[in-house]
């Protein structure tokens, strides 16, 4: 029965090896574009990639676009909780005061943290 | 083995879709809450303490690049276990998983490398908020990592006797999403600078 069930769940694979190649291709942008020592392009190279990275995953090798329905739209609520979770505390939390509070801690340097001198760690 | 004697899992479906595989997308669903809540966390602080950017320029990015091809090329072997799978080659599948694993040891023993150079630099959990993050995240998604090799390990020994086979495709689809996990994290610990 389950070895029916699976057989009925088999369809056409794509070229892994190809999107593998391609998700390596983008890698390698996303660790050039910081030399370009650009923070747009950094931005864009670095966090635009991972999205597209993450959708080819999702898509070619999760096959999450030939699954039931219902499975990209729990992934999609799960998304937008942490979406909401991100709009909700984000007011507070990125704030250094507000009306009747304030972070010391946050303004003034933090007194704890390694210094610079391990830079060699690279 | 009769289908009476199989796992609930692989012979009853809910809503259409296999019980087992149901599960796996509620624990990648789970998983997005948790691991989504611990990025956004770091994002709110990333963007409000320019010290960060100063602590991640100590993080090697050379090492988190090897560390995101390794993963990229373990969810590589991990699909195509799962096509020989649904070609009924357990034993192909059993190999190609166990070069799954190989990936996963790959990926832990750099790890170690990495944090024990970070350590005895002086950059421990409690040196500051980024690399209380770091040690965190990256541990955290470590631990998703041994955890994906030992059930994998389980599943590649049914796989070489041709048994369970629809396992493949379930731990696959875990270990993809363990790959999108550390997708989002190398740009956040080690590019974002």
């Amino acid at each position: 029965m389950a070895d029916h069930a699976h057989a009925a769940d088999a369809h056409a694979h794509p070229n892994y090896v190809k999107i593998w190649g391609i998700l390596v291709a983008l890698l390698c942008v996303s660790v050039a574009g910081p030399f370009l020592g650009h923070p747009i392009v950094t931005l864009i190279t670095a966090f635009g990639i991972a999205v597209v990275k993450a959708y080819l995953v999702a898509k070619h090798f999760m096959h999450i676009t030939i699954e039931k329905r219902f499975i990209p739209y729990i992934i999609l609520t799960m998304l937008v909780f942490m979406l909401l979770f991100f709009a909700g505390t984000s007011p507070d939390v990125m704030k250094k005061d507000g009306t009747g509070w304030e972070k010391p801690s946050w303004k003034t340097p933090a007194a704890h943290a390694p210094a610079a001198h391990e830079g060699a760690h690279h | 083995m009769t289908a009476a004697a199989r796992p609930i899992a692989t012979t009853r479906s809910s809503a259409g879709l296999a019980t087992g595989k149901l599960a796996v997308w509620w624990v990648v669903g789970s998983e997005i809450v948790i691991f989504g809540g611990l990025l956004a966390s770091y994002i709110m602080y990333r963007l409000a303490h320019d010290e960060f950017a100063q602590q991640a320029a100590h993080t090697n990015v050379w090492i988190g690049t090897f560390n995101t091809l390794v993963l990229l090329s373990s969810s590589l072997s991990a699909v195509l276990a799962h096509q020989a799978a649904e070609h009924g080659d357990g034993k192909k599948a059993a190999r190609l998983l166990w070069v799954t694993i190989g990936g996963a040891a790959t990926f832990i023993i750099v790890k170690t490398f990495e944090w024990t150079m970070e350590i005895t630099h002086g950059f421990t959990i409690t040196s500051s908020t980024f690399w209380s993050f770091y040690y965190t995240a990256a541990g955290l998604h470590a631990l998703h990592v041994i955890a994906g090799g030992v059930i994998m390990a389980i599943v590649a020994a049914a796989a070489a006797r041709n048994q369970e086979l629809h396992r493949v495709e379930l731990i696959g689809i875990y270990w993809h999403f363990v790959d999108v996990v550390w997708i989002f994290l190398f740009p956040l610990l080690y590019i974002a600078k």
